[in-house]
């Protein structure tokens, strides 16, 4: 049941997405996008080497948390804005969990209106990725 | 690990500097193999159909895909993909990547079938530091993306850089 302006309100939580990629996902992830930095698949790539393992392409963080905001708006309304800083590391076969909560519902200018916080969290609860969403209804 | 680091004017000079402009296009492959690999199961971005059914031209672009940039030998990155010709270039000398952040604005629906003229620039640098990372050059670029067929400003993308 897609969601709709009227029957959201400020505080609810959108349904969570757990993730938890593997490096054929990573790999998957680097063939869908464009981007083969190999310290996203490859463990003797140096900067790996000095990191002590591949890392999750922040992008990769970056569009889950665009799947989070498409799957809770189940094409009833659209993104306008979609933002997030890359705050820490996570590594393959760990877990990366989507959250993100309703912070405001306005109308402006004829447009339904609502403001998410979105970010993911590691097993410890650390957001590695906060970030923000603007959609119109 | 850089212990100092400093923005030279042949590095400030760059700011503002625009790339030539460089295709991107949605495919209906491209946009299968962009959800696919976030991990979509959502079928509206894999079956034609039900994308329609949902009230899209086509494969809509999934949140935060805008299109792959037409891959040439020889005049893309073979890392990155995109283009290397003409590149605004910052000559920092420093070896670590990692990314910063990325916000990005959309004006229009982007779908398969779409072309987008994209055009990049440095809009800004900076210095910080880090305990873990030493000195580290931060750059904020901001591209375009116009849809070729239309003319319309489709999106807009700012992506902070951390090179250390």
């Amino acid at each position: 049941m897609a969601v709709t302006w009227e029957s959201i309100k400020e505080g609810d939580q959108l349904p969570g997405l757990d993730k938890n990629p593997g490096v054929t996902q990573l790999v998957k992830y680097a063939a869908g996008s464009g981007d083969f930095n190999p310290l996203h698949h490859d463990y003797n790539f140096p900067q790996s080497k000095q990191i002590g393992s591949i890392i999750v392409h922040g992008r990769f963080k970056y569009a889950s948390l665009g799947e989070l905001v498409s799957n809770w708006l189940g094409h009833n309304g659209r993104i306008q804005k979609l933002s997030c800083q890359y705050r820490g590391m996570d590594q393959p076969n760990q877990p990366i969990n989507c959250r993100g909560v309703v912070k405001r519902k306005w109308e402006e200018g004829g447009k339904k209106l609502a403001q998410l916080e979105i970010w993911t969290e590691n097993a410890k609860g650390d957001k590695t990725t906060p970030g923000e969403a603007i959609v119109a209804f | 690990m850089a212990k100092e680091f400093e923005i030279t004017e042949e590095m400030r000079a760059q700011i503002g500097r625009e790339s030539p402009p460089w295709i991107h296009e949605i495919t209906t492959t491209s946009v299968r193999a962009f959800a696919r690999g976030v991990g979509y199961t959502d079928p509206v971005y894999f079956d034609v159909d039900v994308a329609r059914k949902a009230g899209y031209r086509s494969l809509p672009a999934p949140p935060t895909y805008l299109g792959t940039p037409v891959f040439i030998p020889g005049r893309s990155s073979d890392t990155f993909s995109g283009p290397t010709e003409g590149q605004p270039a910052i000559r920092h000398g420093l070896s670590g990547l990692l990314d910063g952040g990325t916000e990005t604005e959309y004006f229009e629906q982007i779908c398969a079938g779409d072309t987008l003229v994209v055009v990049s620039r440095v809009a800004g640098l900076d210095v910080r530091e880090s305990k873990s990372l030493g000195k580290m050059l931060i750059t904020t670029n901001e591209t375009t993306y116009t849809n070729q067929q239309t003319g319309k400003l489709v999106a807009r993308q700012r992506g902070q850089a951390i090179f250390y």
